[in-house]
């Protein structure tokens, strides 16, 4: 008998939150302490596991896991290499700063089965960045959609049912697409593993190609959905601003898994050995990336509210994020998984940074004017200002750097001169808005008198005002800000550590850009020579 | 080491003000004077080095992918600069002590202040241009951060936003430039990229470079058009505006253009430029300062007008105009920083800056008097103190270069920005100091605190001293730094008061006169200036911010208009022109299957699937009719796996079908039973045509697929089925085995689903929702009998055969159509008639089983399952099985898929019945007490149902 848990490791970040969720569901539900421990412990668990992969990867090429013990490409097959180790390490990161999050600032009570949706959330994306089947890819979007649309409706409320019923419409017509994607792509190459697929779209014969084609366009827009580019970012803004703050901070990965998926399946399905659809994405994503960015960022400038104007500003994020994809290069790779991380962070940081500023403004929530001040509002100014400087790509946080990396890989890019204007540009745009929205919340605000007590009735889904004023803060105040410093600071430490970090990365884009590995890993050795 | 603490210092030190507020302001202060004072020594100690021509280095690698690194020298420029910038720095933090009143808070104010000055030497010691934009970024937000200090002043935050978006502006610019830059150089190193000048200036990309990185150095040090940010940075407290505006910020650009000069300078494009721009800015900011009343405000344009001096001299792209632009950077430094510290002083003692409510302060405030006189006087140009050397080789310069071929232009400008500068410089002498003692100053007039013009007074120190003996003080200092700006082609040059009687000298002169001449006639020329548009910057400035701001809401708001309509069609619209494109650009060719023979019977099934489709489409505003009708098309579908020989399919197809039309039903009680008529015509259309493409793309699409052959892995499944997965029901093993893992997730989904639907719906019914629902009244017509006997006498006998047929289903699941999903669906079925016979209340009364409980058994087993294949050492979810036999009940097969189906059928059954369940709570708000009684009309009973809605309720409905 072998190690029960060593051998299995690959498959743990799945495994672990599938068995975690019911269990709350089972033994839990009654109890929200228990949840929150146990919520809490497996998280951490997974962050433990999370890193291990993450260095295994490292150490050595792709790792096979054959589920149910059958040989690919006829069963489901997991694949950890450096890229789905490092989406599942970020996940993991994230989900620490986010459950932790919910709990301290008692969002976790607001509704039922928070926990439970959220180990159900992790299992989804994790499942969805280590799988190596593509139909498997779409169970595990419908695992993750249909999570974070409890999640995203977690607490009630009017406006949060009718903003989910659009979140959820334009997802399921994504959902359906990918089925009719898949099904088509499968009846061009008769299989659904992704390195056998990689294989058998390079024997496509012509008379097949322009299905093979229309199938990788779909894919590549139901990726996009996920990805919330333009043209189909609409359903963005109206879901995160009206998802719970750590939600909605928690969907800061969402987006990247549509962002993950493309990378993935558009080099090593259709990557150069792709024959006449090689590099298929490339000529789509770009202009689609750069409108993307353009609307985002000037959507930052154009908010009404602070929440509204995070969400735009992911949107924008997004954007860069594709263009470095776009490229299809290994240095454009590396800048954009480099980007990818920091947007990641920058935005849950900023979700729950509005968050915390929600819930002290009373009635006037996340509308950009002047309002009473409120407790605390000096170190959220700070907290804040570092999120938006992130966000904006201004030093010293990781945004500045990502930047720096994207432009630079774009300098061999025959659109060069579109992307570099457009990128400093939105950043100018970027900041503006930002500075505009800060200087209104948290300086202008600065002058208002503090609120008496009638004042601050609170809304409906705001949490009580505390009593204003108290200039330090007990520790369980202090957690939650606790937590979003906790984004906050992964963004310094991807800053402080980005050699380390595009070390890694390197090699990682150097895996996409050579799939034999990835693909001997999964078929065998003589995986080319067979039929 | 040393220089990489000089940079750190400044900000590790930034902790510091923040905590040590608590011991006081004045622990404050000098704990923030400790860390620029280290910096500063430390700065020292390089001294003898930098004297003796060392270059000092400190490297650290940090991203090398991009030639990013950590990478800093000292040599005689970065010296200068770093010594300003932290020997003013102890200046300012020792006069802002003072200067701040109580309510400042200091601790804020001191480490935004160290932030600042660790950018500021960032930039000046860095051997990285990548690094160098890091800290340049980094002085624009931090100046945000210090002019929007007084966060109470509109001014202030208007202020701070501006210089942020204009010199946040041109650092974006610049790393555009700068990536250019070492891109030709190929390294981002400095001490790499000053050895390839001529390379540099040869390449194609040197005009977009230099343009770029110029607009950098423009805005940072508010050269025209740009120069409009720097006076409303006003607003800022005076110590802020005094470093800022002196030493640091505004210097930055200047000292980049100094760094650069060896590469960048010495072309037609750099002369045109900067030396044109630079005298330009100098000679309009000098006329505009002439007029500002406010003391500050008249400060700033100076100011801009003195940066756009030292632009010229290094625009002029000679080395003995570099060495005087080095020269007059250190001159002024010093007296700008103190004629700002004389202003915030009056500003302080006397509550204005106006200067027009000043006048004769002379007697009343000597030694401010005398700080600011001497300081003014250095400003001007007068002889014997430092500004006369510098404005002299300036105007030397200016007077022996001919621009565009004519050679007086350039001397002509200078002469007069010379008089203007002059002339103001003495108007903050004799419109504050001199003149009549008034009696309406808003405070009483008083020299301040000893700490307070101490650091002016110090200041004062270097102004007279060079100008009095220039090589002796300030020789050596200028010859480093100008080694450093001209690459080490330092020109035959020698500092000194009298050069003869000649041109320049004249020249100046003439200006003083001049000067004095136009404030003597300052009213007059006032008119002149009223006399001309003068366009108000800050108002452009706004304008155009607010009014991008408003463009882009309506822009953003018009797109998002949250029509869920809208985001659709744009989707399927994407779709269909995407498919279009990729399938026209791409080889195709018909499938080669021959066409089956059709039927009759299929093209009945056909045509009746195309009339219920066309039926939704034409009544899809009824919706209790469309829900029919999709239960139609949904046992069509079903008709039609049955006829392709998929009898599992089949039978999935029929119970979902059941199970959710039943759902749907239930759901839709609460909802309005018809969809308003919400879309013109136009739309109507436009949807019509896309929903026509996509559905005829896509059953294109299935067409192309369907007539062409082709293998896959299903081949591999069916020869598997019985030897590797112990089953002859392909598609259940393939279920349960071959993609276990698939059904694992889907059965996940399912049972989320039912966890999303309580926990909204119990949301809703703890929530203010609750409210709609107790007054909401039935719109349609209640059936008299809820409960008919009829029905519940049926279902109750339906009850155990059918759950009979579930586990017969379940059982046979592996080898015959079956399986645990179809049995949980049948068994859901079964339950669920029972709730809708007899109610909900009356019937959980008898099932007490909480469902959320099935659910979580459900997806454990199924898990456990998985999981217990690594006891055996094999994989997630390997399945296993074996022949036993049992006497009486003979050979069985007992497969592990088994127990994960079972997984399957209790998760389906689970999350029917949560949904199920929640339904039936919002019916019991909403219909009031449930019934006890199995069925309203019981024969057993006597009298009418006590099941029916109570008269009130029934009254409250009709009425």
């Amino acid at each position: 008998m072998s190690d029960l848990t060593l051998d299995h490791w690959i498959l743990m970040p799945i495994v672990l939150p599938a068995l975690m969720a019911p269990a709350i569901v089972l033994a839990m539900r009654h109890d929200l302490v228990l949840q929150r421990v146990f919520s809490i412990a497996a998280t951490f668990a997974l962050l433990g596991i999370a890193i291990d992969l993450t260095f295994q990867a490292a150490g050595g090429p792709p790792q096979l896991y054959e589920l149910g013990n059958w040989d690919a490409p006829f069963g489901i097959v997991m694949v950890l290499d450096r890229l789905s180790a490092l989406m599942v390490l970020l996940t993991a990161i994230l989900a620490v700063g986010v459950v932790l999050y919910a709990t301290t600032s008692g969002w976790d009570k607001r509704g039922r089965h928070f926990h439970a949706l959220f180990q159900f959330q992790l299992m989804g994306i994790n499942g969805a960045f280590l799988t190596g089947d593509i139909f498997n890819l779409f169970v595990f979007f419908e695992v993750l959609l249909i999570a974070s649309y409890g999640l995203m409706l977690h607490g009630g409320g009017a406006k949060r049912a009718r903003a989910g019923l659009q979140y959820v419409a334009v997802n399921l017509m994504g959902s359906t697409l990918f089925l009719f994607a898949v099904g088509t792509l499968y009846g061009v190459t008769g299989t659904l593993n992704m390195a056998d697929l990689a294989i058998q779209v390079s024997r496509v014969p012509a008379s097949d190609q322009a299905l093979l084609q229309i199938a990788g366009v779909l894919l590549l827009i139901v990726f996009a959905v996920k990805a919330a580019l333009v043209p189909i970012q609409f359903w963005l803004p109206g879901a995160y601003a009206n998802a719970p703050g750590p939600v909605a901070a928690l969907f800061a990965i969402m987006t990247k898994v549509g962002a993950y998926a493309i990378l993935r399946v558009y080099t090593l399905v259709f990557g150069g050995g792709a024959g006449d659809a090689a590099w298929l994405a490339a000529d789509w994503l770009m202009p689609a990336a750069i409108v993307t960015l353009a609307v985002g960022m000037i959507g930052v400038l154009g908010a009404s509210g602070m929440i509204r104007q995070v969400c735009f500003a992911v949107i924008g994020s997004m954007g860069t994020l594709m263009i470095a994809i776009a490229l299809f290069t290994p240095e454009a790779t590396v800048a954009a998984l480099y980007y990818l991380i920091h947007s990641t962070f920058a935005a849950a940081a900023l979700f729950l940074i509005a968050d915390l500023v929600v819930a002290r403004r009373g009635a006037d929530g996340d509308r950009l004017r002047t309002a009473p001040r409120f407790p605390q509002s000096g170190l959220l100014a700070g907290f804040f200002f570092a999120g938006a400087i992130g966000m904006a790509g201004m030093p010293p946080l990781s945004g500045f750097l990502g930047k720096l990396l994207v432009l630079d890989a774009a300098m061999s890019s025959p659109s060069m001169a579109l992307i570099w204007t457009v990128v400093l540009t939105t950043s100018l745009i970027c900041i503006v808005g930002f500075a505009r929205s800060g200087s209104t919340l948290f300086w202008k605000s600065a002058q208002v008198g503090l609120p008496q007590v009638g004042d601050t009735a609170a809304e409906e889904d705001a949490s009580p005002v505390p009593p204003p004023a108290p200039s330090t803060m007990t520790m369980a105040e202090g957690l939650p800000f606790a937590a979003a410093g906790l984004m906050l600071a992964g963004m310094v430490a991807l800053s402080a550590f980005a050699g380390p970090i595009t070390d890694y990365l390197e090699g990682t884009a150097w895996q996409l850009y050579n799939p034999v590995a990835y693909i001997q890993a999964v078929l065998g050795p003589d995986a080319f020579t067979g039929q | 080491m040393a220089l990489t603490l000089i940079v750190l210092l400044p900000f590790v030190g930034a902790l510091l003000p923040g905590l040590m507020i608590r011991a006081g302001r004045n622990g404050c202060a000098l704990a923030t004077g400790a860390v620029t004072l280290l910096a500063f020594v430390l700065l020292m100690s390089q001294a003898p080095a930098v004297f003796a021509g060392e270059v000092v280095h400190a490297r650290w690698e940090w991203l090398p992918a991009i030639g990013l690194d950590a990478n800093f020298f000292l040599d005689g420029l970065g010296f200068l600069f770093a010594g300003l910038i932290l020997g003013i720095g102890l200046l300012i933090i020792t006069y802002a002590r003072f200067y701040l009143s109580r309510n400042d808070p200091m601790g804020q104010f001191y480490t935004y202040l160290l932030l600042f000055q660790g950018a500021m030497v960032g930039i000046v010691l860095c051997d990285n241009i990548l690094l160098l934009l890091i800290f340049w970024e980094l002085t624009s937000l931090s100046s945000f951060l210090l002019i929007g200090y007084w966060k109470h002043l509109p001014e202030g935050r208007q202020g701070a936003r501006m210089a942020l978006a204009v010199t946040g502006m041109g650092g974006l610019a610049m790393i555009a430039g700068m990536l250019i830059l070492g891109e030709i150089a190929g390294s981002y190193d400095l001490s790499t990229i000053l050895q390839e000048g001529e390379a540099i200036r040869a390449s194609q990309w040197y005009v977009p470079a230099l343009i770029l990185i110029l607009l950098g150095c423009f805005t940072k040090s508010a050269q025209f058009p740009f120069h409009f940010w720097l006076p409303h940075a006003m607003a800022a407290p005076t110590p802020v505006s005094a470093y800022l505006h002196s030493a640091t910020m505004v210097k930055a650009g200047i000292f980049l253009m100094a760094r650069l000069w060896p590469v960048l300078a010495g072309t037609d494009w750099w002369f045109y430029i900067v030396a044109t721009t630079g005298l330009f800015t100098m000679v309009m900011a000098a006329w505009i300062a002439l007029f500002k009343d406010d003391l500050k405000g008249l400060l700033a344009f100076s100011t801009v007008s003195h940066l756009a001096l030292i632009t010229f001299l290094f625009g002029l792209g000679t080395p003995i105009a570099a060495v005087a632009g080095v020269f007059h950077i250190i001159n002024h430094a010093s007296f700008k920083a103190a004629l700002f510290m004389t202003a915030g002083i009056i500003d302080h003692e006397t509550g204005t800056r106006d200067i027009k409510k000043l006048g004769g302060l002379m007697v009343l405030m000597p030694i401010t008097m005398t700080i600011a006189t001497l300081a003014a006087l250095s400003m001007a140009g007068v002889p014997l103190l430092n500004g006369f050397l510098t404005k002299e080789m300036m105007l030397h310069e200016a007077l022996h270069t001919e621009w565009a071929g004519v050679p007086w232009l350039l001397g002509a400008a200078a002469v007069v920005g010379a008089i203007f500068s002059v002339a103001y410089s003495f108007r903050y002498i004799a419109h504050v100091f001199l003149g009549p003692k008034r009696d309406d100053y808003p405070h009483h007039p008083h020299d301040p605190p000893f700490g307070m013009y101490l650091p002016p007074l110090i200041l004062i120190v270097p102004v007279v001293l060079i100008g009095l003996f220039p090589a002796a003080v300030a020789g050596p200092l200028v010859a480093v730094a100008a080694d450093a700006v001209t690459g080490g082609n330092l020109p035959d040059y020698h500092l000194a008061i009298w050069h003869g009687f000649n041109l320049t000298l004249v020249s100046s002169l003439a200006a003083l006169a001049l000067g004095a001449f136009l404030l003597w006639r300052h009213r007059q020329a006032n008119a002149v200036r009223l006399s001309v548009p003068r366009p108000e910057a800050k108002r452009i400035f706004e304008t155009l911010v607010d009014g991008a701001a408003a463009g882009a809401r309506l822009f953003t708001d018009g797109l998002h208009n949250g029509s869920l309509r809208r985001y659709l069609a744009v989707m399927i619209g994407a779709c269909i022109l995407a498919g279009a494109t990729a399938f026209l650009n791409a080889s195709h060719a018909p499938g080669g299957r021959e066409l089956t023979h059709v039927p009759i019977i299929t093209l009945l099934a056909w045509a009746v699937l195309i009339g219920a489709c066309v039926t939704i489409v034409i009544f899809h505003r009824q919706r209790l009719l469309t829900l029919v009708i999709v239960g139609v098309v949904g046992m069509l579908v079903s008709l039609g796996f049955v006829y392709l020989s998929a009898p599992d399919l089949a039978l999935t197809q029929i119970s979902v079908e059941v199970v959710t039309v039943i759902l749907l039903l239930l759901a839709l009680n609460f909802l309005p039973k018809q969809t308003p008529r919400d879309s013109g015509t136009g739309r109507r259309l436009r949807d019509g045509l896309l929903a026509g493409l996509g559905g005829l793309g896509v059953g294109g699409i299935i067409y192309a697929v369907m007539t062409r052959d082709f293998t896959t892995i299903s081949d591999f499944h069916l020869a598997q089925s019985k030897p590797g997965g112990g089953g002859t029901n392909v598609v259940n093993v393939i279920l349960v085995d071959f993609r276990g893992f698939d059904t694992f997730g889907e059965i996940i989904v399912l049972g989320i689903a039912a966890l999303a639907i309580y926990a909204l719906l119990d949301g809703a019914l703890n929530g203010p929702a609750v409210k709609r629902l107790r007054s909401w009244v039935p719109d349609q017509e209640r059936a008299r009998d809820r409960h008919p006997m009829m029905l519940v006498v049926a279902t109750r006998v339906m009850l155990p055969l059918s759950l009979m047929v579930g586990l017969f289903i379940f059982l046979r699941g592996h080898n015959e159509p079956g399986g645990g999903f179809i049995a949980g669906l049948v068994v859901a079925i079964a339950f669920l008639m029972q709730y809708m016979a007899s109610g909900f209340g009356w019937a959980e009364r008898r099932m007490k089983i909480d469902y959320h409980l099935l659910i979580g058994w459900g997806v454990l087993a199924a898990g456990f399952t998985g999981v217990g294949a690594w006891i055996a050492g094999r994989p997630f979810l390997t399945s296993d099985f074996a022949h036993v036999h049992l006497p009486v009940f003979g050979d069985f097969e007992l497969a592990t898929a088994m127990a994960f189906d079972v997984g399957v059928f209790l998760t389906v059954v689970g999350s029917v019945m949560v949904a199920l369940a929640n339904l039936s709570r919002l019916a019991r708000v909403t219909e009031g007490p449930i019934s006890d009684d199995p069925m309203d009309v019981d024969p057993q009973r006597r009298g009418p149902g006590t099941g029916m809605p109570d008269a009130a309720h029934t009254g409250k409905a009709e009425g």
